[in-house]
């Protein structure tokens, strides 16, 4: 095994890997501060703050330093491969960079979006020195409020480490933005009429280490320290990114990227970002309803809930084969076993299909300039705009032996097939077709388990008030088939109950719902699931089946080594 | 655990003499004390006749301060709604209208600034977080209202009240600085040499052929 020394501990290395010395530093728990590297883009080594003596221990046990710092970021290691990051000429250095990096920049961190959250805060605490001793005035360039809609740039703030420019040039394609100008007069800019609007644009606010682009969506809405954070799972399509959702107060601020190589990678599109506003719309359904004559009104739990579970009961009695349940693709996979089992437990016969699917073209980034696809994929936003259609089909493949799309089943409740029916839906964007819904409200009983209001739910005999992906515990399975836990980060309007709590208690089941217990039993019922054992996720999801793991991780490696 | 009889010491009152036991002395002490003060000089105040006289770092309402320009001078920075410990500060921050001369040189300001002054403990964090010196403490004290509602100061009144208290004599604006970072401030300046220059005790200066450390 390769070892290298990192502030003399030594650190093996894989045969095969081919890292540099900030990553080889970050496996021996050593932070080497860097701004203009970033694993998922070019190295270019322009910023300096990642300076480190390099050297190298030979056969014979002495170690030949060289006389010079060299950027960690773009210096690779070898067998033998010294780091020294906490000499006193490193810390000379960290501290010379930072003062040349805060000469021009404008301090304003009070109005600054990114304070709290930014790297030249960060490392100006820990590296830098705590006073300028630049007396001149600074050198303050004008801010640009539009480099694209989602964007904002306080050029002022700019460190000039390029990330962004190589994200739009390397990841995205589309190359949208450039430097300007030369020296302390250098400038991020698009070109006139050509902003930066394309589908991961959204990104560059993250990639950027300082304040200079912020996202106008969360510009000034909140400071960053007091919002809290939860790890989930995009359920925008089915690549199933991971991000974190920001909130404080039960109001969602923001989403962002997180990690998962397993996953995505880095980053997440646009359509992800800032699509989450539904949570927040004036169509949440807050109370549970039940129609009486033609006419719904809304109830309390304790007096809805009873009758629609007896009512349920009864319909599924009467006449088993007349009741069917459509699982939407964007429930957990928890809800859908709940639901399943508690059906199929009252009867076997009881029908049950998949919820509709919007799907449409993959979109393959980084984009070329021919439009032809690129020669590596860097980032993909899936056509299936639902987070967990493979988990939904395992669950109905295992209780049914068959997945029954939407259109089969649709067409049979037009036929008159059934008498009763259980919708449950969590697709925000559900496109119910006028038919279905004539259809479904003429039936004896129709139970919809939503948590926007949508011709269904104004057509149901008893609505169930659910939560949206971000009030929830649980289980999307993405594309790959890469289990990922969603958590809940926020509480839902008014007497909206996460969907998990409203089927566990349709289940007849006492104590709480708790999603990793449900996986457990899931992982022991269901062999497709059988990975899920050990209840938790961790940071990263799961893969299911051993079978696409390979491809997984080759992803996974590819990305690690195109860094 | 008992208390070993051999570390107890007995002790008995002193016995009083003569005089002591008539308690003339210890009288005679005690109005000496009375007398010697009175000297005319009184520390009563006739609140509420006469106005109190109270020191000058006694922290009353808040005000917010505004700027050479007249405008807020908060930049909605909300470190003061952060250090509030009685969570009584709310503020919605907007972005300053680019291209307008009022706003010119600011990003941020106070759309709304509301301020419970009955939530509020008169601690001073606020005034203490404040990095531009927007949001102060004023001598008043007497502070009166119908409604808890009236009791909560919006933007307007608080600066209302800095142009009530601004030339009271007692509660000056304490800087003039108003703008964003102080770091230019400094006066001395310790000197750093390059940071390339190799130092004596650096360890490949020490090292006996330069660049080279041996085990
Ligand atoms: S705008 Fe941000 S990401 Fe782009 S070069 Fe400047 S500091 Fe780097
Ligand atoms: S004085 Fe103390 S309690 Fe009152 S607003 Fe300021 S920080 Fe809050
Ligand atoms: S700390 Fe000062 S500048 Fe910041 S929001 Fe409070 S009053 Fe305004
Ligand atoms: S991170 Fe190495 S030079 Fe910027």
């Amino acid at each position: 095994m390769p070892t290298v020394y990192v502030n003399n501990t030594p650190v093996e290395i894989g045969a095969d890997e081919r890292l540099n010395c900030i990553q080889v530093a970050q496996r021996a728990g050593v932070e080497v501060p860097h701004y203009c590297y970033h694993p998922a883009l070019s190295v270019v080594a322009s910023c300096r703050m990642c300076l480190v003596e390099v050297g190298e221990k030979k056969p014979d046990g002495s170690i030949a330093m060289q006389p010079k710092l060299f950027p960690g970021c773009q210096t690779p290691v070898k067998d033998g491969t010294v780091v020294v990051c906490d000499s006193d000429k490193v810390k000379a250095a960290q501290k010379a960079t930072l003062e040349y990096l805060l000469l021009n920049h404008p301090l304003d961190c009070p109005v600054c979006d990114q304070a709290g959250e930014c790297g030249l805060q960060d490392y100006s605490y820990k590296y830098g020195r705590g006073y300028s001793r630049l007396n001149e005035n600074k050198n303050i360039k004008p801010d640009k409020d539009y480099i694209g809609d989602q964007i904002t740039l306080f050029t002022d703030r700019c460190i000039i480490c390029t990330r962004c420019v190589r994200f739009t040039r390397e990841v995205s394609g589309t190359g949208e933005l450039q430097l300007i100008n030369r020296g302390s007069h250098e400038e991020i800019d698009i070109f006139p009429g050509e902003p930066c609007n394309n589908k991961l644009a959204g990104n560059v606010v993250d990639l950027c280490p300082v304040g200079a682009l912020c996202s106008k969506d969360f510009l000034y809405e909140q400071r960053v320290w007091w919002l809290k954070t939860k790890n989930s799972v995009c359920p925008g399509c089915s690549t199933g990114c991971s991000i974190t959702v920001d909130q404080n107060d039960d109001h969602l601020y923001r989403l962002k990227p997180r990690t998962n190589l397993l996953a995505q990678g880095y980053f997440m599109c646009d359509e992800g970002r800032f699509g989450w506003k539904y949570i927040h719309s004036e169509k949440r359904l807050t109370a549970p309803q039940q129609k009486q004559g033609s006419q719904q009104s809304a109830g309390l739990w304790d007096q809805v809930f009873p009758t629609a579970k007896s009512a349920l009961e009864q319909a599924v009695k009467a006449q088993p084969s007349r009741f069917a349940a459509i699982i939407s693709p964007w429930s957990t996979v928890e809800e859908a076993f709940l639901l399943a089992k508690t059906l199929k437990d009252l009867s076997p016969e009881v029908t049950l299909a998949l919820g509709p699917v919007r799907s449409g073209e993959d979109d393959v980034f980084p984009k070329t300039v021919t439009g032809k696809p690129p020669a590596q994929v860097k980032f993909t936003i899936r056509g299936e705009k639902a987070p967990n259609r493979k988990g939904v089909e395992q669950v109905l493949q295992h209780f049914q032996g068959e997945v029954i799309p939407f259109d089969t089943i649709a067409g049979q409740v037009q036929q008159q097939k059934f008498d009763g029916l259980f919708v449950l839906n969590a697709d925000p964007e559900v496109a119910w077709c006028p038919e279905f819904v004539t259809a479904a409200g003429k039936l004896k009983l129709l139970i919809v388990e939503d948590f926007l209001a949508n011709p269904l739910t104004d057509a149901a005999t008893y609505v169930f008030a659910g939560g949206a992906w971000a009030e929830k515990d649980g289980t999307f399975v993405n594309h790959a088939g890469l289990a990922q836990g969603i958590a809940r980060a926020l509480r839902g309007p008014g007497e909206a109950r996460p969907d998990g709590r409203i089927l566990w208690e349709l289940a007849g089941r006492s104590g709480l719902f708790r999603a990793a217990t449900v996986r457990q039993e899931i992982s022991k019922e269901i062999t497709a699931f059988a990975p899920l054992i050990l209840g938790d996720l961790g940071e990263q999801g799961v893969m299911l089946s051993s079978a696409n793991n390979e491809p997984a991780k080759e992803a996974a490696l590819a990305g690690s080594a195109a860094s | 655990m008992p208390i070993n009889e051999s570390d107890v010491t007995w002790v008995s009152e002193p016995k009083m003499n003569f005089w002591e036991s008539t308690f003339l002395p210890a009288i005679f002490q005690g109005l000496k004390v009375t007398a010697s003060h009175i000297d005319g000089h009184t520390v009563t105040q006739q609140y509420p006749e006469e106005p109190v006289k109270l020191p000058m770092h006694y922290r009353g309402v808040h005000r917010l301060n505004r700027d050479d320009q007249g405008r807020v001078k908060c930049v909605a920075c909300m470190m003061c709604a952060t250090a509030c410990p009685a969570n009584c500060i709310s503020i919605i921050a907007t972005e300053a209208p680019k291209n307008d001369p009022v706003w010119e040189g600011r990003d941020k300001y106070p759309a709304s600034f509301e301020l419970d002054e009955l939530r509020c403990i008169y601690c001073g964090m606020c005034e203490e977080a404040c990095p531009c010196d927007a949001i102060e403490l004023t001598h008043i004290y007497d502070l009166t209202g119908k409604t808890r509602e009236e009791m909560i100061f919006n933007k307007d009144k608080l600066l209302s009240v800095f142009d009530q208290t601004k030339d009271s004599g007692v509660d000056p604006v304490r800087t003039h600085r108003g703008k964003l970072s102080g770091t230019a401030d400094f006066q001395s300046l310790p000197p750093l040499a390059p940071a390339t220059s190799v130092n004596p005790d650096d360890r490949s200066a020490k090292a006996s052929s330069p660049g080279v450390i041996s085990r």
